[in-house]
């Protein structure tokens, strides 16, 4: 199996540079590589691997497509939000604390969502000091923004698909690919919005 | 004249000051600090001694089907020369005609000379809280051997330029369910991932983090651990598939690393959190 798929690669390395004119291409190149030298392992199976169309223009552009390719697919991305059909937003902040406080989901051995792992980039109840950098602080959120519909459907929406507004933020897109359910979004969704969250107070 | 004397002398000056910034920049936080302190205890009397010590072993013995030492086995420099061999790997390799870093040549001569199967190696190779593989104690044994040398893999084959060039693009390779790439926890300076503090491995000064202490022993679990251990859980993290254990792709991702980091001091197996 492995010769089979070496052999197959080397092939289509060897096509790819014939086409190119024998120019090297290491995008072209590492993605054939990957796709031989990785397997599936528990719940994350080969098509991660796969680039949608956000992944590679972001891929391509070194995270900065030009501006009307990323408006373009911010547009398509936005569309894609399924908002709750009961059109209520805000679920239980306590809970929101507790899943932005996991870590955990969508690895090999994880049964699928678990957690959101926010606090592993922001920082959201000042009473935790256990918090990441690579995301803006989110304490005082609401206060700060308002409490009004229009904030809570950009915190929603900005759970749900982060590239819905910046193409190629480092945030998951976590409604998007199911890694949350709507009721964990909206419960974080509490936790920034809720008057009674400490996020707010 | 007088513009490249003022350009060296502040070349000079960011670089007396750089290792400065980076040391305030990771006391900055308690508990890294902490962690540092009590890492350079646990260094005085290192466990990875005693993974070398069964590695040398291991090396040295006749072993396997074909009932061979390790002896014979080329890790670049020759067949049988260890010394200073992992401080210059990933390299290519003209018997396979690809780039191997150390631990997935290590896993070809037990194949070849020692007639070892791919699939049984496979099966399990990283640690356990009962067992050791045998390719993680001969390359702790093997590095050991390169303690206080300079990283300098080589980068004149032109398979050992394709090799850093598809790891770079592996590194900045945004898949997966979380849209994660290497790059997305080890592509900028200064951030933190809770309070972990993160090393952007794009740049020189930062990059010997990501090879500086492995193979180390690890205190999370009291194992002992090396770099293919180390890039299999970061593709975990990042919500990937799986990697083949010793793959290409995974020494073409240790050649970017390294290359980054060529030049530096290497200190031998180390400590882990």
């Amino acid at each position: 199996m492995r010769i089979g798929t070496a052999v197959t690669l080397v092939a289509v390395t060897a096509l790819a540079a014939a086409c190119a004119g024998m120019q090297p291409d290491p995008r072209a190149d590492a993605i054939a590589m990957m796709e031989r030298d990785f397997h599936a392992e528990g719940i994350a199976k080969m098509d991660r691997l796969k680039e949608d169309a956000v992944q590679a223009a972001c891929n391509k552009y070194n995270d900065n497509p030009p501006a009307d390719l990323a408006k373009k697919l911010q547009g398509e991305q936005y569309a894609g939000v399924k908002w709750p059909q009961d059109g209520n937003l805000l679920g239980d902040w306590k809970s929101g604390e507790k899943i932005a406080q996991n870590g955990r989901g969508m690895t090999w051995r994880d049964k699928g969502a678990v957690g959101g792992g926010c606090y592993n980039c922001h920082q959201i109840d000042p009473a935790t000091t256990a918090f990441g950098t690579i995301g803006p602080s989110l304490t005082q959120f609401a206060k700060l923004r308002g409490y009004g519909p229009d904030i809570q459907r950009y915190a929603y929406s900005k759970i749900y698909n982060a590239k819905a507004y910046t193409i190629c933020s480092q945030m998951p897109r976590f409604g998007h690919a199911g890694a949350l359910t709507e009721q964990q979004m909206k419960d974080i969704t509490a936790l920034l919005m809720d008057p009674a969250s400490p996020v707010n107070r | 004249m007088m513009r490249h004397a003022l350009v060296a002398g502040l070349a000079a000056a960011v670089a007396a000051l750089a290792p400065w910034m980076s040391a305030s920049a990771q006391t900055e936080d308690p508990v890294a600090a902490d962690f540092d302190k009590f890492r350079a205890l646990m260094e005085e009397a290192n466990p990875a001694e005693l993974f070398a010590a069964k590695g040398e072993q291991l090396w040295k013995t006749r072993r396997g089907p074909k009932n061979a030492s390790l002896e014979q086995c080329d890790l670049g420099l020759g067949p049988g020369v260890v010394k200073g061999a992992y401080a210059q790997m990933p390299r290519y390799f003209a018997d396979v005609d690809k780039v191997m870093d150390a631990e997935a040549r290590i896993v070809h001569c037990m194949i070849t000379l020692q007639g070892y199967e791919y699939d049984k190696l496979d099966d399990r190779p990283f640690s356990s809280a009962t067992k050791t593989p045998d390719p993680v104690s001969i390359t702790t044994y093997v590095a050991e051997q390169s303690a206080g040398m300079k990283f300098a893999p080589p980068q004149s084959h032109p398979k050992e330029k394709a090799s850093y060039a598809i790891g770079k693009e592996m590194f900045f390779y945004r898949a997966g369910v979380y849209d994660f790439s290497c790059a997305s926890c080890h592509g900028v300076d200064g951030q933190r991932i809770r309070t972990q503090p993160l090393p952007n491995f794009t740049k020189p000064e930062q990059a010997i983090r990501a090879v500086q202490g492995w193979p180390g022993y690890r205190m999370t679990g009291g194992v002992m651990h090396t770099l293919q251990w180390r890039l299999n859980d970061c593709f975990r993290q990042q919500r990937f598939p799986e990697p083949d254990y010793a793959s290409e792709i995974l020494s073409a991702l240790l050649t970017y690393l390294t290359v980054n980091a060529q030049g530096q001091d290497y200190k031998g197996p180390g400590i882990k959190r």
